[in-house]
């Protein structure tokens, strides 16, 4: 995968220019100074542009970005005292979804979150962040926990989907990921729930159920990657540009839907640009968002998670007379 | 791009009394598989019916009143006008105006909340109306302390909807767990096909977990699976017999049977429900 965007190209063109012009200044035998600084005013503007106008297919190569920060990046630069617990108690141990017990702000939590690597080795280790039944099972067994102890619940998304394999199958891939979705849908716990990369369909949801839902802004969550939606709409994979602009996954059109509560920036490019400025984004976030919620009771948390859920839809109500 | 329409009526009559079996190719009389609601009396085969057709199978005659008949879907992400040119066919062709009716009726005389899907409705698939009813569906139950049944046919969410489609999962899970929590039974009966996130929600979650004989169930279908692993599949991966056989369902029911095991299973499941009916009706207060 290319760690470079199209739309990127000139930007980063114009940068190597500034670069050599540079070099040359240094020399000391021509004056480079006043074509330097005009340069760089078009490369901010240019940046500023191209960033703002991001395709909805830009926003997945920026979300799927080999170096973009992992739910571990997280776990080692937000949070202390991270101690992972592993199994579901029931088969084994799934390493495509990480968690533990971790302190952020001095807050105990339980913490989870889809793992992928950075490069092959780990990514097969991690079998790309794809959970099996496991996953999903051992974060009940976790939130069961959380709520028996008191603690907080902080889930990050970050997956291209459920494992779509023989043994996932086998084991009752659906069945975990419904169990899950019920559970987080009454956990008598605070949830807040972070989309950090890809959230892919119903993969992601398993765990990402929560009374916060924030998303950071170069994220994408659908309900079928574009690929898969292009092969069964189009039935042509190389329609996924046009898929992942018409599905609707980008952090702006999932708030305008009122599908997530809130948008965390990343800096400009995405947040491999700039790994501590994003934690402390969301480090800053999620700690208010927990601070917010603690002020409830567990009634009432999960009598408006239940409200909030209930609203998400789009539809019309015909008069009884528009019928057939 | 309509997928080819397997249903009994346009099953490749040559005739318009005649029709085959899609199994074993028998030839057989439209009005013998009517009879047999879609089963095959050669080899057994359940072919998809209507939710109508359902209806009449597993109610009393008369008894249903239909709920939310007016939510109707629209194209919230611009899909465009193809996507609702599809919409208004299938109401046509269809009868309904989303991919599951819903409403009340009774069965061997006692009430119920009844959710039945459509395959022939955009694939059973998942939108804002189906979450919608669903929902609505199981509150009513918990509203009129009745049981509930929801018939599941479906490839999973709808598309076109997007994330919206995604959340109804949640949105219809947590409805399933209001149901528990009243202490409500609600029984679900997978058919052929319950997939991905239909299956990944309410269709699992039943107190009691019913499924027509090799319907196909799971989350991924057979041919994502086969392209990532790069390997055929075994045969009867992912049917209900198989599932079965794992621990994630109860029985595998012949439709002929249905009606009469999901009536034997109320019955006791509502015992609880029925007493405290009987003790209010006698007089005691009121809980």
């Amino acid at each position: 995968m290319s760690t470079i965007l199209e739309v990127e190209k000139p930007l980063l063109e114009l940068e190597d220019k500034i670069r050599e012009l540079r070099e040359v200044d240094l020399t000391g035998q021509v004056d480079l100074s006043a074509e330097i600084r005009q340069l760089e005013r078009k490369a901010k503007l240019l940046k500023a542009s191209i960033y703002e106008n991001l395709s909805g297919w830009d926003r997945v190569q920026i979300a799927r970005h080999a170096a973009r920060p992992t739910t571990i990046d997280y776990l080692e630069n937000i949070f202390t005292d991270f101690t992972e617990l592993h199994g579901d108690r029931l088969l084994g141990d799934d390493p495509a979804i990480v968690a533990g017990l971790a302190r952020i702000e001095g807050r105990a939590c339980i913490v989870f979150g889809h793992q992928k690597g950075k490069e092959t080795k780990e990514n097969l280790a991690r079998n790309f962040g794809m959970p099996n039944p496991e996953g999903f099972r051992k974060a009940c067994r976790l939130m069961r926990m959380a709520e028996r102890f008191g603690l907080s619940i902080v889930s990050f998304i970050d997956t291209p989907g459920a494992y779509p394999g023989i043994v996932a199958e086998e084991r009752g891939q659906f069945e975990a990921i419904a169990s899950s979705i019920m559970l987080m849908t009454g956990i008598r716990a605070p949830i807040v729930t972070v989309v950090i990369g890809e959230g892919g369909s119903g993969g992601a949801l398993g765990i990402a159920v929560g009374d916060r839902v924030l998303m950071l802004e170069n994220s994408v969550y659908s309900v079928i990657s574009p690929e898969g939606c292009a092969t069964i709409l189009w039935r042509d994979v190389t329609k996924a540009k046009q898929a992942a602009n018409s599905l609707g996954l980008t952090s702006e059109r999932l708030k305008e839907l009122s599908l997530v509560d809130q948008i965390l920036p990343e800096p400009l490019g995405g947040a491999h640009r700039d790994p501590g400025e994003t934690y402390e984004t969301v480090k800053k976030a999620i700690t208010r968002n927990l601070n917010d919620l603690s002020r409830c009771t567990p009634t009432q948390l999960i009598e408006e998670r239940y409200q909030k859920y209930r609203t998400m839809g789009r539809f019309r109500e015909l008069d009884a007379s528009d019928l057939d | 791009m309509a997928r080819p329409n397997k249903s009994v009526l346009t099953g490749a009559p040559s005739e318009a009394n005649w029709t085959k079996c899609l199994s074993c190719a028998a030839v057989l009389r439209k009005k013998t598989l009517e009879e047999t609601t879609g089963v095959c009396p050669e080899c057994g085969h359940h072919h998809k019916i209507t939710a109508w057709q359902r209806l009449d199978m597993l109610s009393d005659a008369g008894s249903f009143k239909e709920w939310d008949r007016n939510l109707v879907s629209e194209d919230p992400l611009g899909f465009g006008q193809e996507y609702l040119d599809k919409l208004a066919k299938d109401r046509a062709k269809t009868k309904l105006t989303d991919a599951v009716l819903t409403g009340c009726c009774t069965l061997d005389g006692r009430a119920l909340a009844i959710g039945i899907m459509d395959f022939r409705f955009r694939g059973g698939s998942m939108g804002s109306v189906v979450g919608e009813r669903i929902s609505r569906l199981l509150e009513r139950a918990v509203e009129r302390r009745i049981p509930s049944v929801v018939v599941t046919s479906s490839g999973g969410a709808r598309m076109q909807e997007g994330m919206l489609s995604l959340m109804q999962m949640a949105r219809t899970s947590a409805a399933v767990r209001k149901v528990n929590e009243a202490g409500l039974p609600y029984i679900t009966i997978l058919t052929d096909p319950t997939t991905a996130g239909v299956a990944a929600s309410f269709a699992s979650l039943g107190d009691v977990v019913l499924a027509e004989p090799k319907a196909i169930i799971g989350f991924s279908g057979a041919r994502v699976i086969e392209q990532t692993i790069r390997q055929k599949l075994p045969p009867g991966f992912q049917t209900s017999e198989f599932y079965l056989k794992k621990g994630f369902i109860d029985q595998v029911v012949p439709r002929a049977e249905m009606r009469q095991t999901l009536s034997l299973i109320l019955s006791m499941l509502c015992a609880g429900l029925d007493a405290s009916k009987n003790k209010r009706s006698e007089g005691g207060q009121p809980s």
